[in-house]
């Protein structure tokens, strides 16, 4: 098991807790599809996952060697091509590597995200979706059995997702990566997500769980039924915190 | 691409197919359809490369202005309103310049001056930029000696001209002393605050991507400071180039050489009206020297490739 979240909370300061007893286990290889309102602590629990934040209780298991990070923004460095954030993620992760080795292995991954003619542009002479895919090679670039990725293509519009989901699903099924993927669309989630898990708000903890199953995938009827039912859970959810 | 193959190859997309190639249930189509439907959005929506010329705006403008000034000056003392040697008119100070050109004062003036403001300017990055990024990155060092530099930042530097006088006497060491401790502070304050106004995220994608101290903050940080910091230089070399004029003015004599300054003081021991304009001038002409052929370009250079120079006046 790659990922083992045992009775996790967190709390900033004195303030109520983010995250209350999260209990979960993520297997290797799988997809999984964090699902919650806005505000739930879903960026918390991932930022937890990837050991930029430390849990106040709980205990997490994680690969020793650490998680790739895919920002809701594509945060690439403006200093540097689309190429040379692939290459410094590549340095970085193996400080041994030559240069040559680097370039060669970055044009690879830039083939990967179709970006193959892009790697000379800057990031900002790129569209919003390439620049999430340049951010998704870098992340690629770190070699890591885990990927989280938090809301990576929350900002695009429904064409460019619809085939950054496409894309997405293509590359977790050549590299065989574990993939934590938090969003807040329903749609996403039954699109991507092997496994959907809810997440309550204030605190957050794992309400609600459905599997995703090739059914749902190839029938656009079970699909809708399915996105529907979650969708009225987490609305659910939502209403809690009405009164 | 014709439109008939497409719509055949649409109809033609088996139904077992796509049980083992998953699609989206909201989109349809075959892996090449997509492709090109992803490479058409591509060019669509990235940036188209524009190539320009030389912009002889950028060049007339400025030209224009000077002349324009020139002309208001010519006209002001053409009125008559004061005495010929208080005010003296463009074309007495062109006449000076070129007897100072012919006496040699000229050359020898801005190159003494020019080599200890370059040579005093460079040592004040080379000590300024470790000391600003240790500063900015220890936090309990920023806090313990941020308001002392930035102070420092405040304290004009010929301040420091008496005690450097006693302390190396009157040698190129004092002119150096005073250049320093008017660069330094300055440098330094520019790369802390440059480093203040790097987004938080990149820190998160280099803790990420596994950076440690050291790689932070020559890979990430200062790159990512770097406009800032190229702010901190200009405005360092600006405070070099004015504390040496300082200098050069106050202290003369000794084995301190013959600067800018000691020409302006040398005008105003002779009262030479036209001598102290020309060395006014020739110590603003290598300022707009220096930031059209070094600072300025430097600068652009770095917004362009950043993206940050779209609708700016620049």
């Amino acid at each position: 098991m790659p990922v083992v979240l045992e009775n996790l909370g967190k709390r900033f300061g004195d303030g109520a807790p983010v995250l209350d007893d999260v209990n979960a286990t993520i297997a290797k290889g799988e997809f999984v599809a964090l699902l919650g309102a806005s505000g739930c602590g879903k960026s918390t629990l991932l930022n937890i996952m990837a050991g930029l934040e430390k849990p106040t209780s709980g205990a997490l298991e994680v690969p020793s060697d650490g998680a790739a990070f895919m920002f809701q923004d594509a945060s690439l460095f403006p200093w540097l091509t689309a190429r040379g954030n692939i290459e410094l993620a590549l340095q970085l992760a193996d400080k041994s590597s030559t240069k040559a080795s680097r370039r060669e292995r970055a044009n690879e991954l830039l083939e990967l995200v179709h970006l193959g003619g892009a790697g000379d542009k800057r990031p900002h002479e790129l569209s919003g979706g390439m620049r999430q895919r340049v951010a998704l090679a870098r992340s690629l670039a770190q070699d890591r059995q885990l990927l989280l990725m938090d809301e990576p293509f929350a900002a695009l519009d429904a064409i460019t997702r619809d085939l950054l989901h496409d894309e997405l699903e293509r590359i977790w099924k050549e590299t065989g990566r574990t993939i934590v993927f938090v969003t807040h669309n329903v749609r996403e989630a039954v699109r991507l997500g092997q496994r959907v898990l809810l997440l309550s708000s204030r605190p957050g903890r794992v309400v609600a769980e459905w599997d995703v199953t090739e059914e749902h995938r190839t029938d656009a009827g079970r699909a809708g039924e399915l996105t529907g039912v979650i969708t009225r859970r987490l609305r659910e959810e939502i209403r809690r915190h009405a009164k | 691409m014709p439109s008939n193959p497409i719509t055949t190859e649409e109809r033609t997309l088996p139904v077992t197919e796509s049980k083992e190639h998953i699609t989206s249930p909201s989109l349809k189509g075959n892996a090449s359809e997509l492709r090109d439907l992803e490479a058409g959005l591509d060019n669509l929506q990235s940036d188209v490369g524009r190539k320009r010329g030389i912009d002889w705006k950028r060049v007339l403008l400025p030209i224009l202005a000077l002349v324009v000034l020139i002309l208001a000056w010519q006209f002001y003392v053409s009125l008559g309103l004061k005495r010929r040697d208080q005010v003296p008119g463009p074309l007495d100070v062109l006449n000076q310049l070129v007897v100072l050109w012919g006496e040699g004062k000229v050359q020898e003036s801005v190159w003494t001056s020019l080599q200890r403001g370059l040579i005093g300017f460079l040592i004040s990055v080379v000590v300024a930029t470790p000391v600003g990024l240790l500063l900015a990155q220890v936090a309990p060092l920023r806090r313990a000696f941020g308001p002392l530099i930035s102070g420092l930042q405040v304290l004009p530097s010929v301040a420091w001209v008496p005690a450097a006088i006693i302390w190396f006497g009157l040698t190129d060491a004092t002119v150096y002393f005073v250049v320093l401790m008017g660069a330094i502070p300055s440098i330094i304050n520019g790369l802390i605050s440059g480093v203040d106004q790097i987004p938080p995220q990149y820190r998160s994608v280099g803790t990420v991507l596994g950076a440690n101290r050291l790689q932070m903050a020559l890979q990430i940080i200062l790159p990512a400071a770097l406009p800032g910091y190229i702010g901190g230089l200009k405005q360092g070399w600006a405070f070099s180039w004015r504390s040496l004029m300082a200098a050069e003015i106050i202290a003369v004599g000794g084995t301190i050489g013959f600067g800018l300054g000691s020409l302006l003081d040398q005008g105003r021991a002779l009262s030479d009206m036209a001598i102290v304009m020309s060395a006014i001038l020739l110590i603003l002409f290598v300022g707009i020297l220096i930031e059209l052929l070094v600072f300025g370009p430097i600068e652009k250079r770095l917004l362009q490739r950043r993206g940050l120079l779209a609708g700016s006046s620049r």
